[in-house]
């Protein structure tokens, strides 16, 4: 799978080639600013970008602005943005066109190295991955309102983990239970929102969003 | 030679346009203003004025001030605002006398009067004395010949034959020429005048100096505060942790060859020391400056903050530019401490925000259905909010009787730089 990176500090721009690689992606270019980024990613149009939401020359947030460029010209180019700190106001601006792989997460997350790579093959893959962070405050966020005050605290859980993009099977894994016992919460979590069924995980966290982002 | 003459022409252009200005705002502004103003104060007794003589008042502090941008821009003579700030606050009745006290009301309202005959007589000496040289040497002589002129600009046109028509032209020539030096000084003559009345007498610089000195000390204070604050969190935060994360992470270097299980468990604890780290990291930064603060400034802070809320909040935000930083700062701690009230003591339903920029002052309202009942002078939340802004010459005023509404109002005077350019166009 072909990888572009973008990080301004070489030591963490050089630990996320070297994990990256060690789990057989091939990182095409990493780049170090917002400008080359872009050029990088309409050049090599690659199965995935990890980009850092700060990059020069302003120090603003370049990677993040040069990322939406870049899936203007190249509509679905799954991108992956880590970031120092998470805001919801970020989260939906990459969501907001709904097309192709997008993950929003903090840059701590590279360090459970086996969530991270799976996060980044998911986003390749057209799937979600939100931060934990952003999806906690969403559900705060809504706690109060009435459909979310039906959910057991298990459903609540399943749906934390659905809206940070994961399967039915990667919720089934980190909760210890079966498949099954999911797809059943899940469904009644649909049934409660009032949510249309999909098999899509992109969709499903898109709705879910769309549920809470409302 | 032409191009010399053109610039001329331009310079006595301007002039003549700035003094029409000066002449047309005495009379046409000037004029009603201070008879409507002193009408307004002869109200007060009858209540009407009390609404109507603060509103006035207001109306002369803004020609005046646009009276001290013309004298800087045209003049370079710089004349500041001598206006006491807007108490917290203040009832009608508090704005009455807010502004009736302070001295420069009074002088203003000299100057409003005084500067009807000083601006005619300046300005038409500005502006005039190019026509009238002009008209000496383009019209006078040669309308002379035709009907009975009388009188040329300096003498009666058929007394003196064709000596006088000559000495006309020539002398008109000499006017103009000497008028476009001149011009430019009457106008400044113009500003000299307004600056006299308009500029801050000493006692309000005095005044000034001392509020500036307790503003200045309550900033440093705080921020001095801030920092002992920051250093303790370092210290006693991530500090230490990163030291146990070391130490564990020495420790399972050892146990790795003889004990990989142990070793392991170690580093997953390392990991998690991190993670806790990291955290505490960046709520400081949070706590110090907001990340997204940096990035998108006041408006995207401010939105980026609502989204977090646990209630809904509306946000209208209309910022032309940024400010500088220490200002956007100042603005953006002072909302969310007015947010975080909201949360806390409230108990309301809905907020909403709205930030807008006018005039040179930023102006932030933080509203919310809640019971209401909160005290500026009781929390020492918005006590520092108040000093913080005070710091930059902002207000702040809370409205929240028993039973709610609660709407906060802050003002910042503060001037906003052009928006900047998007960054994928910049070149790397």
């Amino acid at each position: 799978m072909r990888v572009v990176i973008a990080e301004d500090l070489a030591l963490l721009r050089d630990g996320l080639i070297r994990l990256l690689e060690a789990f057989g992606f091939e990182v095409v270019e990493a780049v170090d600013n917002g400008p080359s980024l872009l050029r990088a990613l309409t050049t090599h149009r690659p199965d995935v970008a990890v980009v850092d939401v700060r990059l020069p020359p302003t120090f603003t947030d370049e990677g993040l602005r040069a990322a939406l460029e870049a899936r203007k010209e190249v509509p679905g180019l799954p991108v992956l943005v880590l970031s120092q700190h998470v805001e919801q106001l970020y989260a939906r601006e990459l969501l907001s066109d709904s097309t192709g792989g997008i993950g929003y997460l903090l840059k701590d997350r590279v360090s459970d190295v086996k969530v991270f790579v799976e996060a980044v093959r998911r986003v390749a893959g057209g799937g979600t991955a939100l931060d934990p962070d952003v999806v906690a405050q969403l559900l705060t966020r809504h706690a109060r309102e009435e459909p979310l005050q039906q959910l057991t605290p298990r459903e609540r859980e399943v749906l934390g983990l659905m809206a940070e993009g994961r399967s039915n099977a990667a919720i089934a894994a980190s909760l210890f239970v079966t498949e099954k016992a999911i797809s059943k919460h899940t469904n009644s979590i649909f049934g409660k929102l009032g949510l249309p069924q999909s098999e899509d995980d992109n969709r499903r966290v898109l709705a879910v969003l769309a549920y809470l982002g409302a | 030679m032409s191009e010399l003459l053109r610039g001329y022409g331009r310079r006595a252009l301007i002039c003549f346009g700035r003094a029409v200005v000066q002449i047309v705002l005495a009379y046409a502004v000037n004029l009603p203003l201070f008879i409507v103003t002193v009408l307004s104060i002869a109200f007060v007794p009858l209540g009407f004025g009390v609404v109507l003589a603060p509103v006035m008042f207001q109306a002369i502090r803004t020609i005046a001030n646009q009276q001290r941008a013309w004298a800087a821009e045209w003049s370079g003579v710089r004349i500041p605002v001598p206006y006491r700030a807007e108490p917290a606050g203040a009832g009608v009745f508090g704005r009455l006398k807010w502004i009736l006290t302070d001295p420069a009301s009074w002088r203003d309202l000299l100057w409003t009067f005084v500067n009807v005959p000083v601006a005619l007589v300046l300005g038409v000496l500005a502006g005039g004395l190019t026509l009238y040289g002009l008209e000496g040497v383009f019209v006078a002589p040669w309308l002379a010949q035709v009907v009975d002129y009388g009188w040329g600009p300096f003498w009666p046109l058929d007394d003196w034959g064709v000596v006088g028509v000559v000495g006309t032209i020539v002398l008109g020539a000499a006017l103009t020429a000497v008028s476009i030096p001149l011009g430019p000084l009457f106008l400044e003559a113009h500003a000299r005048f307004s600056q006299s009345l308009l500029a801050p007498t000493r006692e309000a610089l005095a005044e000034r100096v001392e509020r500036l000195t307790e503003t200045r000390s309550d900033a440093v204070d705080a921020s001095a505060a801030e920092l002992r604050r920051i250093e303790r969190d370092l210290h006693d935060g991530a500090q230490a942790r990163l030291v146990a994360l070391s130490m564990n992470i020495g420790l399972a270097e050892e146990m790795m060859k003889h004990d990989p299980e142990t070793a392991q468990k170690l580093l997953a604890e390392a990991r998690e020391a991190s993670g806790t780290a990291l955290t505490e990291l960046r709520d400081l930064v949070r706590g110090i400056h907001p990340p997204v603060l940096a990035e998108r400034g006041l408006d995207g802070a401010v939105r980026a903050l609502a989204l977090t809320l646990p209630l809904p909040v509306d946000v209208h935000i209309d910022l032309p530019g940024r400010g500088d930083a220490p200002m956007e700062s100042a603005a953006y701690f002072a909302v969310a401490e007015m947010l975080a009230n909201v949360v806390k003591h409230s108990a309301a339903r809905r907020a909403w925000v709205q930030i807008e920029h006018g005039g040179g002052r930023l102006m932030m309202i933080v509203g919310d259905d809640g019971t209401g009942g909160a005290d500026a002078a009781a929390g020492s939340g918005m006590r520092g909010i108040e000093r913080r802004l005070a710091a930059f010459d902002g207000t702040m005023a809370v409205t929240s009787p028993v039973g709610g509404p609660t709407v906060v109002t802050m003002e910042l005077p503060c001037a906003l730089s052009s928006p900047r350019t998007s960054p994928s166009s910049g070149t790397g």
